[in-house]
């Protein structure tokens, strides 16, 4: 062991300590549940437990010469399971990340939609300028802050997924026709708005997060609103729980929860469309790493005829689609290493649970899920639809 | 030890849709982004990459536009020595010639071993940037470059041809190269090391002589592809395609 080893390792371990809960890695049982129920553990050269042992050992720099650190999809299945209560994804694994990238040591998928969030505030890499195009075909007008000039009570947080992928729009327009039928006073930021940065962070890149979570926060700044409400919950959680470090502070909402408290409200347009069993997919970021598991089953079964049934991993226990932690940019990499989909595991699961429509709750999920319904076996008449299509589908 | 520049330039973003001014003779700037000419990102690798392996020094030249001082000072947090831009008034759009006079001029003052750039660009309207400066300084010029290896007074270089055939050449330096792609992609730097070169780094600007756009051209028109009802459709199942395609290579003496 060289002196250069153990800087790196020492300064690596003492940055853990700034994370919240940051300290209890010093309690590392080595039990290795975290590795065991990582989705890709088995693929990485260090999942969290080894990496925790190899940096007691001081000879962690040697994971820089390694790139499976890039296959965490940010779950927080590690983080759940842990009985020392370590905050391994937003913490170890996440600086890991940072430190790799600091190094150069990064997929290129990954770096083209770190590229293109700095230069044009959404991963995708499309036109800022037509972030709200999306809105364009609905036969009512969705009002844009900028335009609008005056307080809303909503002001709706659309999200990069959200405003560019053509499958995902489908469920962005069916939460504004929702929320024109319930009269609610919204707005949204339009291209003044930019991608809320938490997969971009927690893919190592927290300069990236925060430029672009201060040209949000200058974005909120500029108007007056109630309280923001998004159908993303990686824009909820870097909102609620990462924004306000950096001073940005508003009240935010998941959709669900902001659906589920107008249930008595929504329930009387609900019309039955016949018997459907339906399955609930938890988004990583809606349920472990927010606790958000009551809201978005009270609006299912809200629906007359949805029998509700679960898959085996549900709740805490969900698995990842494998889109988080910058997952949705790294899907040839993942083929690469292990040609496997995490979100193929997942529709195995709907399958088995022989639900008919898996709804999901995150605008990562439907194009994942929907490619697997085209290979797994026994997928193709799985119908995957968020829960606000459901919603729209039954108002009719 | 050698001295590298490169000289590199922001070119219209075709990520927006580009429009076409009210004289129709070219590109309503006012709506443009401006973005590095992505051969130009790989001549600035490849210059960093020489540096790394070889020792040097590199300086990056560019003109003054929308952009550019971000672009700038990420390729300092890429390794760049040297920063400068070229104060002008390069705003409207110049032709290359005149682009070229005033990168030569600046060049020069540094008396590189070795100038890289981008082997084109989507707005080069009156041919590359690269051999003009070539031409403007009396050294060699090599295009379609993929691999550059320096040795005592030349380079050897890999020149890239249609069909996957690559040719070893040598050049005698001083040499301008026309960078087609580096060795290896342009790195990704931290935004991080990115705003601490904000912070410290320094940008100089040089001064340049009138522009001389003389050599160049001057659009006369600019317009977006027309749509005509040249295409016909054919009609039929397979066979009766296929003895209708024959009968009309036949009438255009194609076959
Ligand atoms: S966050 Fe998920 S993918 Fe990352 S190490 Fe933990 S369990 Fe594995
Ligand atoms: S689950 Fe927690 S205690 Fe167990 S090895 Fe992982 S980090 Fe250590």
């Amino acid at each position: 062991m060289t002196a250069a080893n153990l800087g790196f390792t020492t300064e690596f371990y003492e940055s853990l300590f700034e994370v919240a809960d940051g300290e209890n890695i010093k309690t590392c049982l080595q039990c290795a549940d975290c590795s065991g129920v990582c989705p890709f553990g088995y693929l990485m050269d260090f999942p969290p437990g080894r990496m925790i042992a190899w940096m007691r050992a001081g000879i962690l720099d040697e994971m820089l010469d390694t790139d499976s650190v890039w296959m965490c999809v940010s779950c927080y299945a590690c983080t759940e399971v842990c009985p020392k209560n370590i905050p391994l994804t937003p913490g170890l694994m996440t600086r890991a990340k940072e430190e790799l990238l600091l190094a150069g040591n990064i997929p290129a998928e990954l770096q083209s939609a770190l590229e293109f969030s700095q230069r044009y505030g959404n991963p995708l890499g499309e036109s800022p300028r037509k972030r709200a195009a999306w809105a364009e075909d609905l036969d009512f007008e969705v009002p844009i802050m900028r335009k609008a000039k005056r307080p809303v009570d909503v002001l709706w947080f659309v999200g990069d997924y959200a405003s560019y992928h053509p499958r995902v729009q489908e469920t962005t327009k069916a939460f504004a026709k929702l929320l024109h039928k319930l009269g609610i006073d919204f707005g949204i930021l339009g291209p003044e708005e930019n991608s809320d940065g938490d997969s971009q962070r927690l893919a190592g890149e927290r300069g990236l997060f925060e430029m672009l979570a201060e040209k949000n926060g200058k974005a909120f700044g500029k108007y007056e609103f109630g309280e923001i409400i998004t159908t993303d919950p990686h824009a909820y959680n870097a909102i609620k729980n990462e924004y306000p470090q950096l001073g940005i502070e508003y009240p935010v909402r998941h959709y669900t929860e902001f659906l589920a408290e107008r249930i008595e409200e929504i329930k009387p347009l609900l019309k039955g469309k016949g018997d459907v069993k339906i399955t609930y997919h938890d988004p990583c970021y809606l349920g472990r790493a927010n606790g958000i598991y009551d809201a978005p089953r009270t609006l299912l079964e809200a629906i007359p005829g949805v029998e509700l049934v679960e898959m085996s991993h549900n709740k805490t226990t969900s698995l990842c689609c494998g889109g988080g932690g910058g997952g949705m940019w790294l899907d040839g990499f993942q083929w690469e290493k292990g040609e496997v989909r995490l979100s193929d595991w997942r529709v195995k699961e709907a399958v088995t649970s022989e639900a008919e429509v898996m709804a999901v709750a995150c605008p990562y999920e439907p194009p994942r899920f929907e490619d697997s319904t085209k290979t797994v076996s026994g997928a193709d008449t799985l119908v995957i639809s968020d829960i606000l299509e459901l919603l729209i589908e039954a108002i009719g | 030890m050698a001295n590298i520049v490169a000289i590199v330039k922001m070119v219209p973003d075709l990520v927006e849709e580009l429009e076409i001014n009210d004289e129709g003779t070219g590109l309503d700037r006012d709506w443009l982004r401006l973005i590095i000419n992505e051969f130009d990102n790989h001549a600035i690798e490849q210059a960093i990459l020489l540096k790394e392996r070889e020792g040097g020094e590199v300086t990056v030249i560019a003109p003054e536009t929308e952009g550019v001082e971000d672009m700038l000072f990420t390729t300092a947090a890429k390794g760049a020595d040297r920063m400068i831009k070229l104060a002008g008034d390069f705003e409207e759009g110049v032709n290359n010639h005149a682009l070229a006079h005033a990168f030569a001029e600046t060049a020069k003052n540094h008396q590189p071993d070795l100038i890289l750039t981008g082997v084109q660009a989507n707005d080069d309207l009156d041919g590359p940037v690269g051999p003009l400066v070539a031409e403007y300084l009396g050294m060699p010029y090599i295009g379609y470059i993929s691999g550059v290896t320096l040795e005592e007074g030349r380079a050897i270089v890999r020149k890239e041809y249609p069909g996957g055939l690559i040719g070893e050449m040598e050049v005698t330096l001083p040499a301008v190269l026309g960078i087609q792609a580096g060795e290896e992609p342009p790195r990704y730097v931290a935004i991080s090391k990115v705003r601490q070169m904000m912070k410290t780094a320094e940008i100089a600007e040089a001064e340049i002589s009138e522009l001389d756009f003389s050599g160049g051209i001057s659009a006369k028109r600019m317009y977006l592809p027309e749509a005509a009802e040249r295409a016909e459709m054919i009609e039929g199942d397979e066979e009766e395609i296929a003895a209708k395609l024959i009968s009309i290579f036949k009438e255009a003496g194609a076959l």
